[in-house]
């Protein structure tokens, strides 16, 4: 089965919790953009309390919990945005 | 011009970027964010923490430029965010945008820091006094 790994860019609270604003992670095989924060809770508890109000955008683009991630993906986690 | 930046943002420079002084525009409208001393609970606040995902904040900008001209017409948008500590006082935003006359002017500008506050790949966190800092809530 074919590897992937993805590197992950986390934002303002997500960034905090996982210690850093980048990272690389290794997904199972067939992961959807759905998987990645349950698999980073797995080391960081407190992230999985967030996995409902973050969005994921793959590539640069906002992508639904059920798109397949590809093997070199960049998969941003964003949490509710506010600026201004 | 759409711009995230490090540096203290200067409007009236914006207005010369997008031509605003150019004699084609009869009204410019200026939007500031600017930020507040004191937290919604009272604290006082030194600084609000900005940080964006560039290249989706910047795309965006440019989305919400295009969508202003569709819906008021012939404007010229500056849309700039700075990032990194603000202090209180200081400029976080600006929207400048120059139209042929006033009511397009003030609908975009409007228009565009609405779109911004609710989209754009930005967030922002509350510094304290004391040392401490928290998220504020944002817009899934």
């Amino acid at each position: 089965m074919e590897r992937v790994r993805v590197r992950v860019l986390a934002f303002a609270r997500i960034r905090e919790l996982l210690g850093g604003a980048q990272r690389s992670l290794e997904l199972s095989p067939g992961a959807r953009a759905g998987d990645v924060l349950p698999a980073l809770a797995g080391e960081v508890p407190a992230l999985g309390a967030l996995a409902d109000s973050t969005r994921i955008a793959r590539n640069g683009r906002i992508v639904s919990l059920d798109e397949p991630i590809r093997d070199g993906d960049e998969i941003a986690l964003l949490p509710p945005v506010g600026g201004g | 011009m759409y711009a995230i930046v490090r540096e203290p943002i200067d409007p009236r420079a914006l207005e010369t970027a997008i031509g605003a002084h150019c004699g084609r525009y009869g009204g410019v409208a200026t939007f500031l964010g600017t930020v507040r001393d004191r937290a919604a609970d009272g604290r006082p606040v030194v600084a609000l923490e900005y940080e964006a995902f560039e290249p989706m904040a910047l795309a965006e900008f440019e989305r919400i430029a295009a969508e202003a001209g569709e819906r008021f017409g012939d404007v010229a948008l500056a849309i700039v965010h700075r990032v990194g500590d603000v202090a209180a006082g200081e400029i976080s935003v600006a929207v400048v945008v120059a139209a042929a006359h006033r009511r397009a002017a003030f609908a975009a500008c409007e228009y565009a820091i609405d779109a911004l506050k609710s989209r754009a790949a930005i967030w922002k966190k509350e510094r304290y006094g004391d040392g401490s800092g928290n998220w504020l809530p944002g817009m899934p």
